[in-house]
């Protein structure tokens, strides 16, 4: 019988020659990525406790972007614990406020086809547009993988998601995304393997398909994942990375899946989530037209360069709306340079946006630009959860860049159709 | 295990609502005086050593931060018992030592019933109502997991044999 991406990648891991899905096996790490927030702070005072050292120092990437820049004085003290983790365990692969680690890890080629990756955040699935299977884990789980190298899995069935025909102008991952949740729920994915296959998937680029990935996780799927393909292996040897035997990794036609759910890409209006879950996901035209105060393209899911390429297609020529703010932290500092060097930075600025370091920033909370009591917010972010971008009481509504830029222009949520067509 | 009160929530409790963001640097025993706030300002406060915590579907989902299970572990409660869990979220539960037990049928336990649990049998039974509830058998694996006390105590036993 044939295997699923999935089921390859893990086998491999196990050192079998085959798994089957309900099976628990254990698994070796190829690489595992920790941040700021969930790594050396939660990790170290049990390690020194064990007195044991890491597996691999070569194997672990990681990231400072949680708290990144600092905004007082306990997160200035976690980033120093962090820099001195990193110097005093020999971990060279770190990279301190250079941007998220979800972005800042395939960008410096450190992801491939094939590999079994963990990350110590819930976001991790992004790494599946790589082709490498890439799960979020808690810290006591990583601090597992950090002294042994290893790691149990519940061998997933493999939930296909087809998507076919190609998406229209103003469209973009983050409303499939969105559409997604809507239609299957925020349990949909049932923890199981999450493969997006069919036309309007190969037509996408891999900062796209990380964002399909990456919403994976909002489908309460352990992964999400895309067969590699040449735009895969173009995008890893680009970075740096060695896309391997990038082929061997793609499903076998004959493959067993769960389900298979089937999406068409052609119709698909843009999307907006009100609060508090990206399941309540409704087309545009249905929104509500209510009062937003920050307008915010920010995050591993929505402040990728592509997602900044969205936003300065729709504010070119336009200004933000007066009285609105618009809120823009790029995912990376390799990003920034770019969007700096096409000329995308200037159209955000001169649009009336205000830039804040690449980093976490608001999405979490935890950051730099989260929302007063009442606040209302429209983000390019992954989630929208109660009380997650600050107060308690502040609300945030989802959507896709192109849709948060246009929105921003006009005051309240509007189809960026709309304006992309005058 | 050992008889408590029932706190019961409804479906697809975060972990932005157990462990607020806005708080996550803060130490872990003040962060667990926010736990769950947006939906019950009154839980953190009165939950007690021994209580069990019954959810609804997909309970914990979100982040991978295990403060989330964390500090249900600090507020005493002894398992959480939910027809799902987020992925992440049941992993930490085990890692923390906290046992999470997948309940079909939690709508037969309501808020304020006693319950004591059998985690080896899976038999949770209602005291209130006198009826016996079925959850889903425990992997083993993690079932060593959660005896040991959590993943560190279990670690620490296993580095221990391999000097020895």
């Amino acid at each position: 019988m044939g295997k699923t991406i999935a089921e390859k990648i893990i086998a491999n891991a196990a050192d079998r020659d085959s798994v089957l899905p309900g099976e628990i096996v254990t698994c070796a790490v190829d690489l595992a990525m920790i941040h700021d927030s969930g790594g050396p702070r939660r990790v170290q005072p049990t390690m020194e406790k064990l007195g044991i050292g890491l597996w691999d120092p070569e194997k672990i990437v990681l990231v400072s972007d949680h708290f990144a820049p600092c905004t007082d004085a306990e997160s200035a003290s976690i980033l120093k614990l962090t820099r001195e983790w990193a110097a005093e365990n020999g971990i060279n692969n770190f990279y301190d406020q250079l941007g998220i680690c979800h972005v800042v890890t395939p960008e410096r080629g450190h992801l491939s086809p094939g590999m079994f990756a963990v990350g110590g955040d819930s976001h991790s699935p992004t790494g599946g547009a790589f082709g490498t299977y890439m799960f979020g884990i808690g810290a006591t789980d990583m601090l597992g993988v950090l002294v042994t190298g290893k790691t149990w899995i519940k061998v997933p069935q493999t939930i296909r998601i087809n998507w076919s025909g190609e998406l229209g102008i103003g469209i973009a991952a983050k409303d499939m995304a969105l559409k997604m949740c809507a239609s299957l729920g925020m349990d949909g994915g049932d923890y199981q393997a999450v493969q997006y296959s069919g036309t309007a998937i190969e037509r996408l680029g891999m900062m796209e398909r990380m964002t399909l990935c990456n919403m994976a996780a909002e489908l309460g799927a352990q992964v999400g994942i895309v067969e590699p393909d040449e735009t895969t292996a173009t995008y890893v040897t680009d970075a740096g990375g060695d896309p391997g035997n990038w082929a061997g990794f793609r499903s076998d036609p004959d493959a067993s899946y769960k389900i298979t759910h089937d999406f068409d890409a052609s119709n698909l209006p843009p999307q907006v989530a009100a609060p508090h879950t990206p399941a309540n996901a409704i087309s545009v035209e249905n929104a509500d037209k209510d009062k937003i105060d920050q307008f915010y393209i920010g995050a591993c899911t929505g402040a990728k360069l592509n997602d900044l390429e969205m936003a300065a297609t729709v504010l070119k020529g336009n200004r933000v709306a007066t009285g609105k703010r618009l809120t823009i932290a790029p995912a990376s500092t390799q990003i920034l340079k770019t969007a700096t060097k096409q000329g995308i930075v200037e159209i955000l600025l001169d649009a009336g946006a205000s830039l804040l370091p690449p980093g976490c920033g608001a999405c979490a909370g935890y950051g730099v630009g989260i929302l007063a009591e009442e606040e209302v917010c429209l983000a390019s972010t992954a989630r929208n959860f109660q009380g997650r971008m600050g107060a308690s009481s502040s609300r945030v509504f989802l959507a896709s860049p192109f849709t948060v830029a246009a929105s921003s222009v006009t005051g309240h949520i509007s189809d960026p159709r709309e304006m992309l067509a005058s | 295990m050992s008889s408590g009160r029932v706190w019961k929530f409804g479906n697809d409790v975060t972990t932005d609502v157990l462990a607020p963001g806005i708080y996550i640097k803060l130490p872990i025993e003040e962060l667990a005086s926010h736990c769950l706030e947006t939906v019950d300002s009154k839980f953190a406060g009165s939950v007690i050593p021994g209580d069990y915590v019954v959810g609804g579907k997909n309970f914990g989902m979100g982040s991978s931060r295990e403060q989330a299970a964390q500090v249900l572990k600090i507020l005493g409660v002894t398992a959480v018992l939910a027809p799902s869990f987020g992925g992440i979220f049941y992993r930490n539960a085990f890692n923390l030592g906290l046992p999470a037990i997948i309940l079909p049928n939690t709508d037969r336990i309501d808020d304020g019933q006693n319950l004591d649990i059998d985690l080896h049998a899976g038999k949770i039974s209602n005291l209130s109502t006198g009826e016996e509830l079925i959850g889903e058998a425990v992997p083993e694996n993690l079932l060593a997991i959660v005896e040991a006390g959590g993943l560190v105590p279990f670690l620490e036993t296993k580095f221990k044999q391999n000097d020895n």
